[in-house]
């Protein structure tokens, strides 16, 4: 396990933001902290990164002790924090060489990381322009850049598409996409579903400083219930004697039933109703989405 | 490759340097304003004020020290500002996360406070040339002002670096900082201290930049020197040893939780 955390607890002044966090990362793994304003997404982070002490519990990184070896757990990292740590009155270039130069590769090898990252990140044509006048997107897309100078092995992105525009959002995914390609091994944090969804192996739900849920996207979904199919009716008491048919449960017009997802069976459901005489006006099939999963997990811990 | 050792600790430093540097060449409205507010201060004085304050010599020739500690003030609380911009952005994070010297941050920015002063401090005095100033100073005086001014100024931005440090935002960092704008006033820069109110005095007398603007004064005019010279010098030590010391503890404090 590359990364490895073993109850990470942290309160500020008495409370508790983070209660007893596990989490264990295999190398290549891409793995999505998901949760809300103010779960303990950053704080879990900033522990791993080095920048925080826990109060109790533990970490490491590739072997290395997060508080006691934390020089050697830098080396072999990158954050990419929650606001783009870039400078506006330098250039792109600039901005990228600095940090090439922090890293000690040289100028002329720093130079030439910095071009391809531009290039590969799609600033190769702004990379003289001062970072003032980037879009945020673009200025994400550098802060990333920076943090992949020294080819860390575990790299940290703290909401790395929070208040970018749907288009500039892609553009990111891609560019993270291509990471995951190349398998390094990714921690990142979102309070987006579809985000978590789309980029993670591996989801990690986070909710007041606990870990609520882990597994899949898949996993997740099927936990609280596998496909299901809606049948509307016309008249509530068709509906009532379509679940003496086939099963399932009446709500008004509605009935909701389980389904294996496959049309075979939606055929055969339709097939019975008939037989009876009974006709639903519509049809539709609902498979849960991470939102139901979210929301259902993170409402049982409130009850 | 290494991280370790005083070879990367230098290497860390001059490319924070290099970048305080850039950043503070780029940022015109600040140089600008750190050179115009010193020099409207001294058309204020000369011209205006001037002619009502006896100061037993030509107001012009009293007034350029106090005037030249006065831009330095500017210069510290832009230095306060950068860091505490530094601090509560991104920038801090990025560089703990990285296996660098983070604190050559603060070393980077002391820097180039140090010679955007230099740049600022250079120009005022022009300025005062063009206004009149007639300096009388031998080339081992010029010597002795410009190294004491460059003592005052580097301790002064160690002081605005640690001020940076434990402001929570920037604007916090600006009012910290105020007072090193507002000292020039209460000494002997602009008047002489014995024409203040009897319960000023004091103060205007044993504050730091009363010996130092006496000091820069005397060796530029004339003037006589007393012990001005020692004090002057045994304050701008102590408050050098004390910046470093104050803006280390408060680095490591803030970087430490
Ligand atoms: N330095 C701090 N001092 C006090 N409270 C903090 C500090 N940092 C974070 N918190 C609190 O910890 C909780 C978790 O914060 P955070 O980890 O930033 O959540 P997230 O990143 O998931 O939004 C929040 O309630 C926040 O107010
Ligand atoms: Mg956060």
């Amino acid at each position: 396990m590359i990364v490895e955390a073993t109850g990470l607890t942290k309160s500020y002044g008495g409370t508790e933001v983070l209660s007893g966090v596990d989490l264990s990362v295999r190398e290549g793994e891409v793995i999505a902290l998901l949760g809300p304003n103010g779960a303990g997404k950053t704080t879990t982070v900033r522990i791993l990164t080095t920048l925080t002490r826990p109060t109790a519990g533990h970490a490491t990184i590739a072997g290395y002790d997060v508080v006691r070896a934390a020089n050697k757990v830098r080396g072999v990292i990158s954050l990419t924090g929650q606001y783009a740590a870039v400078d506006d009155n330098q250039t792109g270039r600039e901005n990228l060489v600095m940090v090439g130069r922090l890293m000690h590769l040289g100028r002329g090898p720093a130079r030439q990381r910095a071009g391809e990252l531009l290039e590969r990140f799609g600033l190769a044509g702004a990379m003289d322009r001062r970072v003032k006048t980037y879009s945020g997107g673009m200025r994400r897309r550098l802060d990333l850049a920076m943090s992949l100078i020294g080819r860390p092995r575990v790299i940290f992105l703290d909401e790395p598409t929070t208040g970018l525009d749907p288009a500039s959002r892609l553009t990111m995914w891609e560019a993270i996409g291509e990471l995951v390609r190349d398998g390094t091994t990714i921690l990142l944090t979102t309070q987006y579903l579809e985000e978590a969804d789309r980029l993670a192996d591996r989801i990690v739900l986070l909710d007041r400083g606990r870990i609520t849920a882990s597994g899949t996207a898949d996993a997740l979904k099927s936990r609280i219930g596998g496909e299901r199919i809606e049948l509307h009716f016309t008249d509530a008491v068709d509906a009532l004697k379509s679940v003496d048919v086939v099963g399932g449960l009446a709500d008004g017009v509605l009935v909701n039933l389980p389904s294996d997802g496959t049309a075979a069976h939606l055929h055969s459901v339709l097939d019975e109703l008939r037989a009876q005489g009974l006709h639903p006006a519509r049809v539709s099939s609902h498979r849960p989405t991470l939102d139901d999963v979210f929301l259902t997990l993170t409402a049982k811990e409130t009850a | 490759m290494s991280h370790e050792g005083f070879a990367a600790a230098v290497s860390d430093t001059a490319t924070m340097i290099d970048r305080s540097v850039r950043l503070t060449r780029r940022n015109v409205d600040t140089l600008f304003v750190s050179v115009l507010l010193p020099v409207l201060m001294m058309t204020l004085f000369v011209f205006v004020f001037g002619g009502a304050i006896e100061t037993g010599t030509r107001y012009i020739n009293y007034v350029v020290p106090g005037i030249l500690l006065l831009t330095t003030g500017y210069g510290a609380s832009n230095t306060a500002m950068a860091v505490a911009d530094d601090m509560t952005k991104g920038m801090i994070d990025r560089l703990r996360s990285l296996p660098v010297r983070s604190f050559a941050v603060l070393t980077g920015h002391v820097t180039a406070s140090v010679v955007r002063n230099a740049v600022s401090t250079a120009i005022v005095l022009l300025a005062s040339l063009a206004m009149g100033f007639r300096p009388n100073a031998s080339a081992a005086e010029w010597f002795g002002a410009i190294g004491l001014l460059a003592l005052y100024v580097v301790a002064l931005s160690w002081l605005a670096a640690g001020l940076g440090v434990i402001a929570k935002t920037v604007e916090s960092a600006s009012t910290l900082s105020f007072f090193m704008l507002f000292l020039p006033y209460l000494s002997s820069a602009f008047v002489q201290p014995e024409t203040m109110p009897r319960w000023l005095r004091p103060i205007s007398e044993h504050q730091p930049i009363t010996p130092v603007i006496e000091t820069v004064r005397s060796f530029l005019t004339g003037t006589p020197l007393g012990s001005s010279g020692w004090i002057a010098l045994a304050w701008c030590s102590g408050l050098l040893i004390f910046s470093v010391i104050f803006a280390s503890l408060l680095y490591r404090r803030r970087t430490s939780n």
